[in-house]
């Protein structure tokens, strides 16, 4: 038998196909390959602990099972820092193999990773807020199930007009895009149901002290919304009182400026305040009784947005898996299937856009002492707020993404 | 008007607080010779400290003096057992410190964990005071108090007493220093516990403003080395009007030209560099 080139290209090509078609075959009962990029060390440390914590809780509370298969879990620690993130996803994905990934948890890290997802077809269930992820330049393999930047603020503007009945207001926020995106979604909101934005500030994220700046604060004003992350709102709130400003300027937080994880750390100057999320650790519905109950036990505090973040997000996975069959390997189908289940999870029903961003109820709250710890009590649902609120979506993607500059601010007076 | 008192008082609380942070530096840079970049993390870990030590002595000067000894001991420990063993060596003892900054940030990740941590405000102190119809807090301006009367001590015992005429010496020229006797080498281990038991004091009197948080220490670094470079190396008259030229540079340049808030603290250190190398006050060392 001669051996030419055609009958090596069908040998090899047998050969190799045998070889193929056994690891497909094992890899569809074998265990699916989960990676969480989170962050363990350096300032967002706290958010990312609490983030490995609850997903863990999750696989533990189903056996590490998901739709009939083990699940093997992989964790990347960034430190915060957006290139180290690129570099530790690809670490999970080339190294370790990972089918699908939750996290980043930074926009910053998101943003820094946008192009690899899109290159390696990286299914993503992410936390980080970044409006244009899901909305001007939404990546395909991108889906979240937590909220944009505004997608909680825009409800708050909307209750503290109708329902506080403030009129004349100040906002404050980290000067990243994350809290651009928050004041701008809260001020256009507000504005167009007729109250005012007078004053705006964005310190620096890493602002020393907030003394110059609770000096200019207005105090003709009915109230100041806070789109503070991390330590930040924290500080301001105690340095707020400090300057003898609680009761004449009512206080207002974002999704993170009073966060469970700080809440635990705050005496009675938090007493009374209220803001919006997706969450809270007081939601009144059987998983998340299940779940903060479970969780408290084990770590002895009350979950916030982060761990909740990432229990939610698993709980979108299994479901898509249950709808799969637990066939993770054919990405495309995964991503159409994502973005169309309907699930239960503990913030309450959710399902996706077509842009990949979750639609799900928005929680507004206000933080009481119960049994002794402060938490965040529902006192009011906004539910099924999608990334655009009430507008068109069509409309709303017409507009320049939130920032520092759109929309204008009106009615800022010096 | 209200508001100019408000913001002038301001700009001398930040200054307080900065010079309590800037003055073990410079003491540490002049002498040493190396920009002792742990000076962040001597801070942080001192409002760690100080909070551990808070929940067994409610007192928080007693805390702070607590913390202050045992910052002197850690700054004592490192600069005998590391930074010895770099002598001589300066780019490998700034290269040291650095590692040592990352290693007491994780090490107070594990102890103290990576949320917040607020020092409790005195409660003597925790009201507002109303001068002259303007509100303030009360804390503030102990904070500027304690920080003057640092200063003045740190000036009494650099210039009438005999070690800190050794120092002085020591900064400005080493090697004729140690030719007439002056022991040099146990002068660098009392300046450095000297300047970390400042750092470590300076954190948990400043807690109750700043908290305690993983990154307290990249936060306040930075802060030390414009002071210190503003204000020239070495001199503690330098640390003195470098931090309150900062903190008013800082608080009204925030407050008149918001969009600069980044840049503002940075001008005029660049500006005073490049006329005045060695600083406002800094003297040419030998």
């Amino acid at each position: 038998m001669t051996f030419n080139r055609r009958r090596f290209i069908e040998a090899t090509g047998a050969g190799a196909a045998a070889l193929v078609m056994p690891t497909i075959a094992q890899s569809q009962t074998g265990p699916i390959r989960v990676g969480l990029m989170t962050v363990k060390t350096g300032p967002l440390a706290s958010g990312g602990i609490d983030m490995e914590r609850a997903l863990v809780q999750y696989l533990k509370e189903r056996n590490t099972t998901l739709a009939g298969r083990k699940v093997d879990l992989f964790v990347g620690d960034s430190g915060g820092v957006p290139a180290q993130a690129r570099t530790k996803i690809q670490e999970l994905v080339e190294r370790d193999k990972i089918q699908v990934m939750i996290g980043p948890l930074a926009t910053a890290e998101a943003l820094a990773a946008d192009d690899y997802i899109r290159q390696a077809q990286l299914l993503t269930l992410s936390v980080a807020a970044a409006e244009d992820m899901t909305q001007r330049k939404p990546n395909p393999w991108f889906t979240r199930g937590t909220s944009t930047s505004s997608q909680c603020s825009m409800p708050l503007a909307d209750y503290s007009h109708k329902t506080l009945k403030m009129r004349r207001m100040a906002v404050i926020a980290d000067d990243i895009a994350y809290g651009h995106e928050m004041c701008a979604g809260f001020m256009r909101v507000f504005e167009e149901n007729g109250g005012k934005v007078v004053q705006r500030m964005f310190p620096p994220l890493t602002v020393p002290d907030y003394g110059t700046y609770l000096a200019q604060l207005k105090t003709d004003i009915d109230g100041i919304f806070l789109g503070f992350a991390g330590s930040n709102g924290f500080r301001y709130l105690r340095q707020f009182n400090e300057y003898g400003l609680r009761g004449k300027v009512t206080p207002i937080g974002g999704m993170t400026a009073l966060d469970e994880a700080v809440l635990r750390n705050m005496g009675d100057e938090a007493l009374g305040i209220v803001t919006s999320c997706w969450y809270s650790a007081e939601i009144e519905n059987a998983i998340n009784k299940k779940f903060a109950a479970n969780f408290s036990v084990d770590w002895s505090y009350d979950p916030g947005f982060y761990a909740a973040a990432t229990y939610v997000e698993a709980a979108v996975l299994e479901a898509t898996l249950n709808a799969l069959k637990g066939n993770i390997e054919d990405k495309p189908s995964f991503m159409k299937t994502v973005r169309n289940i309907k699930v239960d999870t503990a913030r309450g029903p959710v399902s996706f856009d077509r842009y990949g961003n979750v639609v799900g109820n928005i929680y507004i709250r206000k933080v009481e002492r119960k049994d002794g710890r402060l938490v965040n009590r529902v006192i009011h649902t906004y539910p099924n707020v999608s990334q655009f609120w009430t507008y068109k979506p069509e409309e709303f993607l017409k507009n320049p993404v939130y920032s520092r500059d759109w929309p204008p601010a009106k009615n800022l007076e010096s | 008007m209200q508001y100019w008192i408000i913001q002038t008082l301001n700009s001398l609380a930040l200054g307080g607080l900065l010079f309590l942070l800037a003055a073990g530096f410079s003491l540490i840079f002049g002498l040493m010779r190396i920009a002792n970049l742990t000076h962040g993390s001597l801070y942080m870990l001192g409002a760690y400290v100080g909070i551990s030590v808070l929940k067994y002595v409610p007192n928080l000067w007693l805390a702070a003096i607590i913390g202050g000894v045992i910052m002197a001991v850690f700054g004592g420990l490192v600069e005998r057992l590391i930074l010895r063993a770099l002598a001589g060596n300066a780019l490998g003892q700034v290269l040291v410190t650095l590692g040592i900054s990352f290693i007491i940030a994780d090490l107070c990740l594990m102890v103290w964990g990576g949320d917040p941590i607020p020092v409790p405000t005195p409660p003597a102190l925790q009201q507002p005071i109303l001068v002259g119809g303007v509100t303030f807090p009360t804390y503030r301006l102990v904070v500027l108090a304690i920080a003057v009367v640092t200063a003045l001590a740190l000036y009494l015992l650099m210039d009438r007493t005999r070690i800190g005429a050794m120092i002085r010496a020591g900064v400005d020229d080493m090697q004729m220093a140690r030719a007439v006797g002056i022991p040099v080498s146990r002068l660098f281990t009392a300046v450095f516990c000297l300047g970390a038991a400042l750092a470590g004091a300076g954190g948990i009197i400043g807690g109750p403003i700043m908290s305690a948080y993983p990154g307290l220490d990249a936060d306040m670094l930075p802060l030390a080395l414009i002071v210190v470079m503003l204000g020239g190396v070495g001199s503690l008259l330098g640390a003195f009007v470098g931090s309150f030229l900062i903190g008013a540079i800082y608080t009204f340049g925030t407050a008149l030209l918001p969009d600069l808030a980044y840049v503002i603290l940075f001008l005029p250190m660049i500006v005073v560099i490049a006329f005045r190398p060695t600083g406002l006050f800094g003297r040419q060392s030998v």
